[in-house]
């Protein structure tokens, strides 16, 4: 374990919004290409942590990236008309604007996330949850990024949709060294795919490896109630 | 009306049509077109100091955009209620300090002649406003999805708010002439709207939102010409009729 490897270093980290906190004194590190699953019950503060780690919203106390890293993103709820004229083609291009090899980088992505070209013509209000969530990751793979930051991607995606949304995250993480951040409600998704496990809860934080984190009596604590979930041990 | 005053309603035009999509789709339809009420009280001031009323108007409206920006970054419902009441009130200020003729052109737009001054700041903040929208619109569209995906690419989110604002503001400020500050929001907004009913891409809808509020304005005006009459109230009945025409066939 090098200090070079070290793409993320959260130092009792705090988030206040007026007289609110919502994070209170957060400590983690993360290693490059390591995949972080973030739990917690709901407004436990998981998409504020990620709204800090992107820059959106201001912290106190320490927050280091490794320098040079480029970020995806790819956000929850996205407040967007669904009657717009703005294709999928549209979106992606202002991705690349700047970039010669737009239209490369374009298909490049789409092939990554299986989304086809005919899809992609159309406004994006038609496309469903799932090709959404797709085209939002294509967004974010087009900058060629370090780090890829999602935030429930799986949440209104049917049952199928959101088993192929898994297996293309773990696959791209695999082929392109991501490190990954993950906020999921799926425990056992986190326990199959995650190499470390931050639980937020009342402010607070608990961050290891999912064996240590994912426990019955750590999970009571943090959700108020017993919680199960079904672990596939191969 | 002379082909400089219609050449120069149609650069203003294209600003309006380009600048409308993006109001349009961030859902500023209404609060846009309330903002240009504050042009009044701008007029008011610019004719009883004895300067150009277009100065006093684009002063106004910059000042009304910066405010709406500042409240913008904190919250949406206090937006509402600025709107509502600021402006309107603005709006009834203004029409206490503006009298007479003076008072019907200021809110329904009459064509005049055109000055030298007034030509050459028309033409190149119209070009302005256009370069603007077209060099931005990836930008704008990033941001439209997700000011937070925004940020992640580089994107000054709240910088691209303010600039967009401003341009709105100036678009404002150069069709004042032409249709008044009750109107002028509406050739803003119609053809876009129609335009965003009718489109299938990005590029078409910036395409027929501009060619729409040019041909409303250029045929408006002239109709307008021929019956002696206020150009705004035809320029817009022009553009709810496209924008009508356009629901049927949409359906």
């Amino acid at each position: 374990m090098t200090e070079t490897n070290t793409i993320l270093e959260v130092d009792r980290l705090s988030i206040r919004f007026g007289q609110a906190t919502i994070l209170k004194d957060v400590s983690f590190r993360v290693m490059r290409g390591e995949s972080v699953a973030v739990i917690g019950p709901n407004g436990s503060g998981k998409t504020v942590l990620f709204r800090a780690l992107i820059g959106a919203i201001p912290s106190e106390g320490g927050l280091k990236w490794a320098p040079g890293i480029r970020f995806g993103y790819v956000p929850q709820k996205v407040d967007l008309a669904r009657d717009l004229p703005i294709t999928g083609v549209d979106f992606l291009r202002a991705r690349e604007a700047s970039n010669r090899s737009a239209d490369a980088a374009m298909t490049q992505a789409l092939a990554a996330v299986g989304l086809t070209p005919a899809l992609c013509r159309q406004a994006v209000g038609s496309l469903s949850g799932g090709q959404f969530q797709r085209l939002l990751i294509a967004f974010a793979l087009m900058g060629e990024p370090d780090v890829l930051l999602l935030d429930e991607p799986t949440a209104g995606v049917d049952e199928p949709g959101q088993e192929r949304l898994n297996e293309l995250i773990q696959r791209l993480q695999s082929e392109r060294r991501l490190t990954v951040f993950l906020i999921s409600h799926d425990l056992s998704v986190v326990h199959q795919h995650a190499s470390h496990v931050l639980c937020l809860s009342g402010g607070t934080a608990h961050f290891g490896e999912p064996t240590t984190i994912l426990t019955p009596d750590l999970l009571h604590e943090v959700y108020g109630t017993p919680v199960a979930f079904h672990v596939h041990d191969h | 009306m002379t082909i400089e005053a219609l050449a120069l309603s149609a650069t203003m035009a294209l600003a309006a049509g380009l600048v409308g999509c993006f109001a349009v789709m961030r859902r500023m339809a209404l609060a846009g077109d309330a903002l240009s009420h504050v042009a009044l009280p701008g007029i008011g001031i610019a004719l009883a100091l004895h300067v150009h009323p277009l100065f006093g108007a684009a002063a106004m409206l910059l000042f009304a955009g910066l405010l709406v920006w500042a409240i913008e970054e904190r919250s949406h419902l206090a937006l509402e209620t600025i709107i509502g009441v600021v402006f309107s009130g603005a709006l009834a200020i203004g029409s206490l300090m503006t009298t007479g003729e003076d008072l019907i052109d200021a809110l329904f737009g009459g064509a005049g002649t055109v000055s030298r001054p007034e030509m050459i700041f028309g033409v190149l903040t119209a070009a302005a406003v256009t370069l603007f929208v077209l060099s931005q619109r990836h930008a704008l569209i990033v941001t439209l999805v997700s000011p937070d995906i925004a940020r992640t690419v580089g994107i000054d989110v709240k910088r691209l708010n303010l600039l967009f604002l401003e341009m709105f503001a100036l678009t404002v400020a150069l069709g004042l002439r032409y249709l008044g500050v009750l109107l002028m929001g509406s050739l803003i907004i119609i053809p876009a709207a129609t335009a965003k009913r009718v489109s299938r891409n990005l590029t078409q809808m910036l395409t027929v939102a501009a060619a729409l509020a040019i041909f409303v304005t250029v045929v408006g005006s002239l109709a307008a010409d021929h019956f002696h009459r206020p150009t705004g109230p035809f320029i817009v009945t022009l553009a709810a009729v496209m924008f009508f025409l356009s629901a049927l066939w949409g359906e």
